[in-house]
């Protein structure tokens, strides 16, 4: 079945309909990354996005349920170049039209996605729709102007605080949609988690007396985020504070940053981040529409990122509070910047 | 950390002649290592012993010395230059060698030189295999079950503890020469022998086989601070136990998960800092189908074959950036020359599918035994772009040059299902069209990946294609519906695949084409998919909505290339092919190439004002003709592959500059050529057509013996003999017939003459020869196979000139507006023409080098109307340089197992090496030197099996070898004739006798050197065959013709009592 994407701008790209037939509106973005594509449909951050892959053969290795970074795709809608129907790998265990189809999202493929992207990159990252019908230009308008991605954070959150346990260091984790892989990562040095809905007072945090504050990362622009940002002030000076992503840029604002969004975002596994403390680059995995436009007062740029020169990392110059805007957990992606969870866990009062 | 400011002059090492293994790759890296020092201020010098390459070219760097790469001349040239620096990694395998050995010999410190770059106790580290399982052993990485081993015994108790399969690996051999797979202890004894031989120091690998798993190369880089990246993953097709050199390669990887993928990008970053690269390197991994289960097999510590794969596959110049690593920048400070504003410490991303196909000499090897395994036997490869798998595929398969636009193979259809399934479980060259019959005849695809390792995903692949042609055999022309056909070309289909398989022309799928409007959009190769903005000009062909290619309104001409190196179409072309864009950018014309060859110069995205990587073929060439609407297109420096698009192109009204296809048909047509020469009153040796065995006789009694026999149907030396005497000419002609009765042979007069060359360009009133060459070899053996001498030697002054007014009435009369290549016969001071071609020949690098004069330069403004009276080389013969410059060619025939050795008629070499001298000697001695054909004395005893007709000629050799000290060793004939004259000989039974004879007396290495001139008839052939491969195969030389051996003494002579090193002269071929 013949389904088409259409741009806010009014660009139409026809394609094969594929996964569930059923309209999706979305923020359309683009990821570069060559392998991952079952770890970045189920990464949170993709919330109410449509996500084109730039790599055009999407879906040979297949899915699994071991790589999967939330329990379901996020992703709003997926587009590739060609979908693969003949899967081979040793852990393949589902097929990719058939695991989107099951989990009710929408995708094209034969879409040529390398126009897509260079639209997306000149004219910046913009809202769309995937539709199986012939539709009007206003029902268009329309369905683009009421889509909101505003209340996304509360749409991947964990509803209820929960607990994971460990014989080291007690990280009290605020989930705004975190990657299955950061949980992972802490689990790996040992550490007991208190995993709080985002929704969390900062005495509710308190009250469980962790050893660091983990802000994680999640979908949508932080401003949007005015409740937690409050409580991030009460917890300021009182806990250890790390985060990644979305958890770095409240915490730019909590502090009195500034936080502006990307023109087309930071997604993929090849993004060269210079560790200046280090004066070292890593590659890293980004994925990030929004960025830390202005560093708040007392702290330090840690990182930036090689390509554009934002920031990609930040330290308190007196505070036990430090935080990076690129993926240490990877997946998808290169695990270079690994030992910023044991940076994390290093951060103390 | 930015330069480092103590680094002025840089002694750069070539890889030397073009071998199997070692081809223009090395050109390529090199030529761009060279311009990211000079860039830098830095004073460049080089020594290759290779003229055909860019790389020695006075624009490339400073000083060049075209001299044998050995330690003895390195070291001259650093005592000369004296350069504060040496560059390691760019020189191949060769250059790493005697830059580890220069070091270990002290050399570079009594010099105060410093290695730059990967240092020499990392390139140990990564290049001995002991050293280098220690590393690993120490990060954890874990390698193949394996042992080095150093001698026979403990070889088969290893591998017996081992379990057979094993596979026997030779340190410090170049792809993979003298190693094996050995499936039980007798074929052990044979490959652990050679490979203990073969290797530098006698020191093999015997491994657990992992044959089967996916083999899978990631081409990383790493700066001195320790910034490290991952340029590109390739997978091979092809599982391990094919050399993956032969093996089909796709980038980036397909079927490895993030997970498997990231596994092995950590795993060779962790390798890469363990032993200390500072630079690009090389990392083989194989990886266990079915598990996370992996082993490293082996890194290459400098830039590789795989390297330039890798920096065409993506955009991203592994070698200027491994160069301006060692010239103390780190990753970050270096820019990324794609986008120009992001810097190369990033990791390419690619948004298509890339495919290398090898190209095996074996079309014109027919003896050659093809199999695949882990010695590498192709020439030379192609590179295909395409939006998928099966495009990309297809354009590599075209690519080829072989004549195939399907997967369609007659001689696969003739083959019953079980001899497919023995072919692809025992892989050769055309395994792809045996699996793809396979899959034709519906044989089970999981079935297939079982008997080759092949993973699922690609058969698949490959059954897609073969599905569509099977649908289209079943096809008519009014059934191709628009979106049928635009689905069609996405899956990269040719116009020519498409009407064969449907049964009617090209040219109508064309039109059809053209009627519904589907026509390639071009695509950029960006290093980043599309999400920075990109300036390179590197395009491939998809059937997608958006072209991303702006078409200028400058005037512009499109420049062919030669495509994948092969024997006969080496580095020359591509010399020329990179000199045309030159010239033709110094007249600010906008310059476009189109090649698909990732190993060259040419395709080197800024080189050309465009790159297109895409196929050679007519329809490949026109879609890109239709797009760029250029002034007019130049072939002559392509090679056949580009001359031969010439009357397509034609008819399609594109203007081709230079000579035109009814001119180059001139050229090639027998019969027209005749009546030119008829016409001109040149002489040729005089020939004729026959039909059988009594009229070719006959005929060959009027001329007289010997006798130059060919095949009619074949250009070039394809099958020529010469016979000398009716039973050889009887056995020859019946052959001939038996195979193909529908076509004559032709059968010429054998001059056995002086053989003359020369390389001219015309403008249509004149014409300049920028040098007269002479063949040191008799007539009969090929040109490029031929020891060349230039300035002549022998030649006289009225045969000179007869060259100049024959060449002059060819290059006028055949209406030559460009290049000419002409070989002349001298025969009883008479002058005749044997051989016409109407391009850029191999020569032409070589002489431009040692004349002086920029030959293509000329010639490509030749070809835009401009007159040689104006270009300041004159007309005429250019004068003759005060250097002797002599071309000894190179062969890679000991990697080709079934090959013949001896030198005729037929092209074998797949390099060559210039040796430069102030006279002749000099000049021989080095070429000698540089091909590794100097006579050596290990044993003191030289095998002579002569035949009838040399015996006499031999005579005097035989007494010179013996004054020279060595004793011989004959077979009955030759023996009984030399006794007879009073010299000393040492009889060997033949190959029929009983043993000991001389095959033992070979694979013993008791002899240095064979000297076998061959007999012709069915038994004394395949004698002289064994004998000859067997020496080749044991590393000794074989000299086949009596010239080669005759000046070989001379040059021993003259060197040998005083062989002082000295003595001997090098010279800068560069600025002074």
């Amino acid at each position: 079945m013949k389904a088409k994407l259409i741009l806010e701008n009014g660009m139409v790209f026809e394609g094969r309909a594929l996964g569930y037939m059923q309209e999706a509106v979305g923020e359309v973005v683009f990821n570069t990354g060559m392998t991952g594509y079952q770890e970045v449909m189920t990464d949170p951050s993709y919330y109410g996005q449509i996500v084109t892959m730039t790599y055009p053969l999407i879906g040979n290795y297949g899915l699994n349920l071991e790589d999967i970074e939330s329990k379901s795709p996020k992703v709003k809608g997926f587009i590739v170049r060609e979908a693969c129907d003949y899967p081979n790998n040793f852990r393949c265990e589902i097929k990719l039209n058939d695991y989107l189809k099951n989990n009710k999202i929408m995708a094209l493929d034969q879409i040529d996605t390398r126009w897509l992207t260079k639209v997306l990159r000149d004219s910046g990252t913009m809202k769309g729709i995937i539709t199986l019908e012939e539709v009007s230009e206003g029902y268009i308008k329309e369905k683009l102007q009421g889509f909101s991605n505003s209340d996304a954070v509360l749409n991947v959150t964990t509803k209820e605080k929960y607990t994971i346990a460990g014989k080291g260091k007690h990280v009290a984790i605020m989930d705004f949609g975190i990657k299955a892989n950061i949980i992972r990562s802490f689990k790996q040095r040992g550490c007991k988690m208190t995993i709080f809905p985002a929704t969390a007072t900062y005495a509710e945090i308190l009250a469980v007396n962790p050893d660091l504050v983990f802000l994680s990362n999640g979908p949508g622009d932080p401003e949007d985020l005015k409740d937690t940002i409050e409580c991030l002030k009460q917890l300021v000076g009182k806990k250890p504070i790390v985060g990644i992503c979305l958890g770095h840029q409240l915490l730019a604002l909590a502090l009195g940053g500034k936080t502006a969004k990307l023109k087309f975002g930071h997604r993929g596994c090849n993004h060269p981040v210079k560790n200046l403390e280090e004066n070292k680059v890593y590659i890293t995995s980004q994925n990030h529409g929004y960025y830390v436009e202005e560093l708040p007062i007392d702290t330090i740029a840690t990182h930036i990122s090689l390509n554009d020169g934002t920031v990609e990392g930040m330290r308190h110059k007196t505070l036990p509070i430090y935080s990076v805007q690129f993926h240490p957990e990877a997946s998808p992606g290169p695990g270079d910047a690994n030992n910023i969870f044991d940076k994390f866990l290093e951060v103390q009062i | 950390m930015p330069l480092n400011k103590d680094i002025k002059k840089v002694l750069v090492i070539g890889s030397g002649p073009i071998v199997i293994g070692q081809a223009a790759e090395f050109d390529y890296s090199g030529t761009q290592a060279c311009e990211a020092l000079k860039e830098e201020g830095i004073e460049v010098v080089l020594i290759n012993s290779n003229p055909a390459t860019i790389m020695t070219d006075k624009e490339v760097v400073h000083k060049i010395y075209i001299e044998p790469l050995t330690i003895a001349f390195i070291e001259k040239v650093i005592a000369k230059e004296r350069p504060d620096s040496l560059l390691a990694g760019v020189g191949g395998q060769t250059g790493l060698n005697l830059s580890v050995e220069l070091y270990e010999m002290g050399i570079l410190e009594k010099y105060n030189v410093q290695v730059i770059g990967t240092p020499i106790e990392s390139i140990k580290k990564g290049e001995d295999r002991e050293l280098f399982r220690d590393v690993m052993k120490k990060i954890n990485q874990p390698c193949i079950e394996s042992e080095v081993i150093v001698d026979m015994e403990s070889g088969k108790a290893y591998s017996n503890k081992l379990g057979y399969p094993v596979i026997v690996r030779p340190a410090y051999t170049l792809a993979g020469t003298g190693g094996g797979i050995a499936n039980n202890e007798e074929e052990l004894e044979l490959i652990l022998e050679q490979g203990l031989h073969m290797s530098a120091i006698g020191q093999v690998l015997i491994e657990r086989s992992v044959k089967g798993w996916k083999e899978v190369e990631y081409e990383v880089m790493r700066d001195k601070q320790g910034n490290c990246i991952c340029v590109c993953n390739m997978e091979n097709i092809d599982p391990v136990g094919i050399h993956t050199g032969d093996s089909i390669v796709v980038a980036p990887s397909q079927t490895l998960s993030d997970k498997e993928y990231q596994m092995l990008r950590t795993a060779s970053i962790e390798i890469i800092n363990a032993v200390g690269i500072k630079g690009g390197c090389n990392v083989q991994f194989a990886l266990h189908p079915h598990s996370y289960e992996y082993a490293v097999i082996e890194i290459n510590p400098r830039v590789s074959r795989s390297s330039a794969l890798a920096s065409k596959a993506t955009g991203y110049p592994i070698a200027k950036v491994a160069a301006k690593i060692a010239l103390g920048y780190d990753l970050d400070e270096i820019k990324n020359e794609v986008t120009k504003k992001t810097f190369a410490c990033f990791e390419p991303s690619l948004d298509y599918v890339v495919v290398k196909i090898p190209k095996w000499p074996f079309d014109k090897f027919h003896s050659a035994d093809r199999q695949l395994g882990t010695k590498m036997m192709a020439t030379g490869e192609v590179m295909a772009i395409g939006s998928n798998f099966e495009a990309a595929f297809l354009k590599g398969i075209r690519s080829l040059d072989i004549g195939r636009y399907t997967l369609v193979h007659k001689d696969m259809m003739k083959l019953s299902l079980e001899e497919l399934k023995e072919k692809v479980k025992a892989p050769d060259d055309e395994r792809i069209f045996a699996l793809a019959e396979m899959i034709r005849r519906d044989y089970r695809s999981e079935m297939i990946t079982k008997a080759t390792g092949i993973d699922r995903f690609f058969v698949k692949k490959i059954k897609n294609i073969v599905e569509r042609e099977e649908m289209l055999k079943s096809y008519t022309l009014d059934m191709l519906t628009r979106d049928l056909l635009l689905d069609l070309k996405k899956m990269g289909f040719a116009d020519k695949g498409i009407a064969d398989l449907i049964g009617t022309s090209p040219e109508i799928i064309y039109t059809l084409r053209m009627k519904l409007g589907i026509k390639p959009v071009y695509n950029m190769v960006d290093t980043c998919a599309g999400e920075f903005e990109a300036l390179t000009p590197y395009y491939y062909s998809t059937y997608n909505a958006y072209d991303e290619v702006t078409v200028s309104n400058r005037s512009k001409v499109i420049v062919i290339g030669s495509g994948p190196i092969r024997i006969g179409q080496g580095i020359e072309f591509d010399y020329a092919s990179v000199h045309a864009v030159k010239a033709l950018k110094r007249m600010n014309i906008e310059t476009i190439i189109i090649n698909n060859n990732p190993e060259t110069v040419s395709t080197d995205f800024d080189i050309s004002d465009k790159l297109y990587f895409e196929p050679l073929t007519e329809e490949d060439v026109l879609n890109i003709i239709d797009k760029e609407k250029p002034e007019g297109i130049i072939l002559q420096f392509g090679g056949q592959t580009a001359i031969k698009l010439a009357k397509f192109l034609e008819g399609k009204n594109v203007a081709i500059l230079g000579t035109n296809s009814e001119q180059i048909d001139t050229a090639e047509n027998r019969e027209k050529f005749e009546a030119l020469l008829e016409e001109l009153n040149i002489e040729r040796p005089k020939g004729i057509a026959v039909w059988n065995v009594d009229s070719g006789l006959k005929e060959a009694e009027i001329l007289g013996y010997p006798i130059l026999v060919r095949p009619s149907y074949v250009l070039g030396g394809q099958g020529m003999e010469i016979t000398y005497t009716a039973d050889e000419l009887t056995y020859y002609l019946k052959n001939a017939f038996e195979k193909d009765s529908k076509n004559p042979v032709l059968i010429d007069k054998y001059l056995m003459g002086r053989e003359i060359e020369v390389d001219a360009i015309c403008d249509g009133e004149e014409i300049l020869i920028p040098g007269i060459m002479e063949h040191l070899e008799r007539a009969g053996v090929h040109s490029g196979d031929s020891i060349t001498m230039y300035p002549t030697q022998n030649v006289s002054a009225e045969i000179k000139e007869k060259v100049l007014e024959y060449t002059r009435k060819l290059a006028l009369g055949i209406g030559i507006q460009g290049m000419i290549n002409i070989q002349f016969i001298e025969y009883c001071e008479k002058l005749y023409v044997i051989e016409v071609n109407p391009r850029a020949s191999r020569t032409v690098p070589y002489i431009s080098k040692v004349s002086g004069v920029p030959i293509v330069d000329i010639a490509t403004r030749v070809m835009l109307g401009e007159k040689l009276v104006n270009l300041g080389y004159g007309i005429n013969v250019y004068k003759e340089p005060e250097l002797v410059a002599v071309k000894v060619p190179v062969f890679s025939t000991q990697k080709l197992p079934g090959v013949e050795v001896c030198l005729g008629p037929e092209m074998r070499s797949t390099g060559e090496v210039l040796g430069v001298g102030a006279d002749i000697n000099e000049a021989l001695y080095k070429g000698f030197l540089g091909a590794g054909m100097l006579l050596k004395k290990r044993k003191g005893v030289i095998l002579a099996t002569i035949n009838d007709n040399d015996k006499e000629e031999f005579l005097g050799i035989a007494k010179d070898l013996e004054v020279l000290g060595y004793s011989l060793m004959c077979t009955s004939g030759t023996a009984k004739f030399l006794k007879q004259a009073g010299l000393k000989v040492e009889s060997v039974r033949k190959l029929s006798e009983e043993e000991p004879n001389i095959l033992n007396l070979i694979k013993k290495m008791e002899v240095d050197l064979v000297i076998n001139t061959p007999t012709k008839g069915k038994d004394a052939e395949r004698e002289g065959f064994m004998i000859r491969r067997a020496a080749i195969e044991k590393n000794i030389g074989v000299i086949t013709v009596l010239d080669t051996i005759k000046t070989l003494i001379e040059v021993t002579k003259r060197y040998n009592s005083d062989f002082d090193i000295e003595n001997l002269k090098i010279y800068n071929m560069g600025k002074n």
